[in-house]
């Protein structure tokens, strides 16, 4: 087992240097730091001295990846490429555009954005499975012709609508929790709940539907036939053996974005004026704060792997049938 | 009049072109038209086709641009020439009649309080006349409800007429003239096509008279707005497909096909691409082609060029960043086809490589990207709001549901709140993602083959 992980870990390597030199092609060949600085700075007639003084503020004025300048070792080390790309690896993701410390900023604002997704993720699954079971209940009746109309209708509608719509609602006619915003600690709770209710309601429709198709795979097999001949009753079959075989794909579906729930939502986050870290990549976007865009999708990558990998694992743990090479 | 078409634009009608000639090929082959039977035997599939057809039409009318001279009769203009689409010169009540400020849906007055001098010359705090919507009233008040269901009726009417003209036309040219030949697609498609003509009639003869959907900030009708958004949904739910279909489906053949360093090489790129959160990955990419824009403004010298060369980019993006879902399903099919007694065959008569790949793998694999690219637009036509809201989506100066959704953001926090540009985004929206959705799910039915034993 410890020898596959490790296997496994050794294959996450050269993914996550292809994601680095993507990263790095995406944010510093595309696009001189020149051009960066160019943007920045505002104005299409910003001198070159302004330009070379953003530049060296932010370590920005080396060459890309060799040096000439320097001799040995240091003609690689001495670059963009190794100070801005190969310190990700260690999760050294130095200072952001505007000089705060992005390691700092991320492990303060990790909180608040899993406060949001881990309540957002327990409901939900609770929300979908209960609905697809009411839907494999009621199998073959109007009541599922509804059920799946009204799952489709909830899939067809905008994420925003429901953020807007629940904001304007819950929020703002009824009064029933604050509109957006945050408090730490246990104040916390009255500004998690809107975000949160709205979330399972918009994840429903696709959900629900997605997990019926899982119930409705196992539905079909034949110990569900033998169960239900030897005289178990339809509640019976459903939670004792079509929900308990359901779990394994369910389950391992969630181990996967387990790790991204600490990149928090983008909308949910910056809709609510939670100071998550889905808020924090959206500000660095619309402030073009490049150095964060980097470092968050390093990050993301970085995450989404860890998840793939878990995902390997938690399939050999649960199914004796995958063999581990 | 001269065609100016941009970038889009031209791509726009080789789609339209390229998907009837696939059309035309397909209806020849009895195993390519036996599941779209089964499509057009279904009420869903016909009623959703028809009204994503309507929506086509509206966006291709809005793709034919041309360069025009607007009437020089009031010696106003002068030789100043526009560049209108098709749809623009259709709409030209409601586009022109710009309001000055914010008016609710069949408003004849504004919608805040303004300082006003009437004809005895004493200034009063009251409600202004819109200069449009209503003009055509004496005393509004009275006169509006009466005067608004007429007009209703009246385009019903129109409505009406104009489907019936184009049913006796069709049926005029077609073979099947008694009632029972007619099949139930056919009908179906009728009844859906009657209810869109009865409300494009009443649209077209409340329009040059009422905001139907009221006015936005600076009074442009936001029905107008909606309308126009069409188009930019419709782009980015197809071409973006357009862009991702080559990658996905060369990649994915070559991998499932050739095996050996071929997969491993196609399989690394594909898990390194789609390990970058995709939200963060455009995100990236859209800032750099912002930062290009910028230091390269006099490539694009109009505001129609920058918006247009911005919506392709971030077709092309889209298309870039989701080839990979498709890629990774493509292999795993190629490689069970690839083991299959047909092709061995074809491998031992010595039929060289492309031809297998090309005859007997890719027909065999079209449903999972027929059914792919059906359930992917949806997915495209929601992301563009999403993105326009976080500002990396289209330019802020294209017409967008998503764009429509973000200034109305501030709108709705608004005392009284400003609803409608919302509710027609919305509106406008639901009707097509729903439309695609429920067709999306009637294909994948037809198309699925473990569905067909």
């Amino acid at each position: 087992m410890i020898n596959y992980i490790l296997r496994r870990l050794l294959y996450v390597l050269p993914v996550l240097l292809g994601v680095n030199i993507l990263t790095f092609v995406l944010f510093f060949v595309v696009n001189s730091p020149d051009d960066m600085a160019r943007m920045q700075l505002g104005d299409k007639h910003v001198s070159q001295a302004a330009v070379n003084n953003w530049k060296q503020q932010r370590g920005y004025d080396l060459p890309l990846i060799w040096n000439q300048q320097q001799n040995g070792m240091l003609a690689i080390q001495k670059t963009i490429f190794f100070e801005k790309s190969v310190g990700l690896f260690f999760l050294d993701l130095g200072l952001s555009d505007n000089g705060r410390d992005i390691v700092a900023d991320i492990s303060q604002r990790m909180w608040p954005s899993l406060a949001i997704a881990i309540p957002s993720l327990i409901f939900g699954v609770l929300a979908n499975i209960t609905f697809a079971l009411l839907l494999i209940f009621y199998r073959g009746s109007y009541l599922e012709f509804g059920g799946l109309f009204v799952c489709i209708t909830l899939m067809s509608i905008s994420g925003l609508f429901y953020i807007i719509a629940g904001q304007f609602l819950i929020g703002k006619l009824l009064a029933l929790t604050p509109i957006s915003g945050y408090a730490p600690g246990l104040e916390a709770f009255k500004f998690i709940i809107l975000p949160v209710v709205i979330g399972v309601i918009s994840g429903l429709g696709s959900g629900a539907r997605w997990y019926r198709t899982l119930f409705l795979e196992e539905a079909a097999k034949d110990y569900v036939r033998t169960a239900k001949a030897k005289g178990l009753s339809e509640l019976q079959v459903l939670f004792k053996h079509v929900l308990k075989n359901a779990m394994v794909p369910i389950l391992t579906g969630i181990v996967v974005i387990l790790p991204l729930l600490f990149m928090g939502s983008l909308i949910t986050e910056s809709f609510f004026g939670i100071p998550g870290l889905g808020s924090y990549t959206i500000d660095a976007i619309s402030s073009q704060d490049f150095a964060i865009v980097r470092s968050m999708v390093f990050l993301g990558s970085f995450l989404y792997i860890i998840g793939l990998l878990l995902t390997d694992i938690s399939y050999t743990l649960v199914d004796p049938r995958v063999r581990l090479n | 009049m001269r065609f100016s078409l941009l970038w889009t634009d031209y791509l726009v009608f080789a789609l339209v072109i390229g998907v009837s000639l696939l059309i035309w090929r397909a209806s020849k082959k009895q195993h390519m038209v036996r599941p779209w039977k089964k499509v057009s035997d279904s009420t869903v599939g016909v009623v959703s086709l028809t009204v994503l057809l309507s929506f086509v039409f509206i966006g291709v009318l809005d793709s034919t641009r041309i360069k025009y001279k607007p009437n020089l009769s009031n010696g106003e203009g002068g030789a100043r020439t526009e560049t209108l689409s098709v749809l623009d010169i259709v709409l030209t009540p409601i586009r022109t009649q710009v309001e000055t400020t914010y008016s609710m849906p069949f408003a004849h007055t504004g919608y805040a309080k303004e300082l006003l001098k009437d004809e005895q010359g004493v200034t009063q705090w009251v409600y202004p006349r819109l200069k449009y919507a209503g003009a055509h009233l004496a005393s509004a008040v009275n006169e509006k409800p009466q005067d608004i269901i007429t007009k209703a009726v009246e385009g019903v009417f129109l409505g009406f007429m104009c489907w019936l003209a184009l049913v006796v036309l069709v049926l005029f040219f077609s073979k099947a003239r008694s009632h029972k030949a007619r099949s139930k697609a056919q009908k179906n498609m009728a009844y859906t096509l009657l209810i869109i003509f009865s409300l494009a009639g009443m649209v077209a003869s409340l329009g040059p008279y009422y905001h139907v959907l009221g006015t936005d900030k600076v009074g442009e009708d936001v029905l107008y707005q909606a309308i126009k958004s069409i188009r930019t949904g419709l782009v980015i739910g197809t071409l973006t497909t357009l862009v991702m279909l080559p990658i996905a489906i060369a990649l994915g053949l070559m991998a499932g096909f050739f095996r050996g360093w071929v997969d491993d090489v196609i399989q690394y790129l594909y898990t390194t691409l789609s390990s970058i959160p995709g939200v963060l990955l455009i995100a990236a990419a859209i800032l750099m082609a912002q930062v290009y824009m910028a230091n390269n403004p006099d490539l694009f010298t109009t505001v129609d060029d920058r918006g247009d060369m911005r919506l392709l980019l971030l077709c092309m993006i889209l298309g870039l960043t989701s080839w990979t879902g498709l890629c990774r399903l493509l292999r795993a099919e190629t490689l069970k086809i690839r083991e299959m007694d047909y092709v061995m065959a074809a491998r031992a008569l010595g039929v060289g490589r492309m031809q297998i790949l090309k005859r007997h793998v890719l027909p065999n694999v079209m449903h999972l990207v027929m059914i792919t690219v059906v359930l992917d637009f949806s997915g495209l036509v929601l992301a563009e709001a999403v993105l326009s809201y976080i500002n990396i989506g289209v330019d802020p100066s294209t017409y967008s549901w998503g764009n429509m959704i973000n200034t109305s953001r501030l709108e709705m926090a608004r005392e009284p709140i400003v609803w409608w540009p919302l509710a027609a985004a919305f509106i406008f929206m639901f009707a097509l993602v729903l439309a695609a959705n429920l067709f999306a799910d009637v294909v994948r039915d037809a198309f699925d083959p473990r569905e067909n034993n």
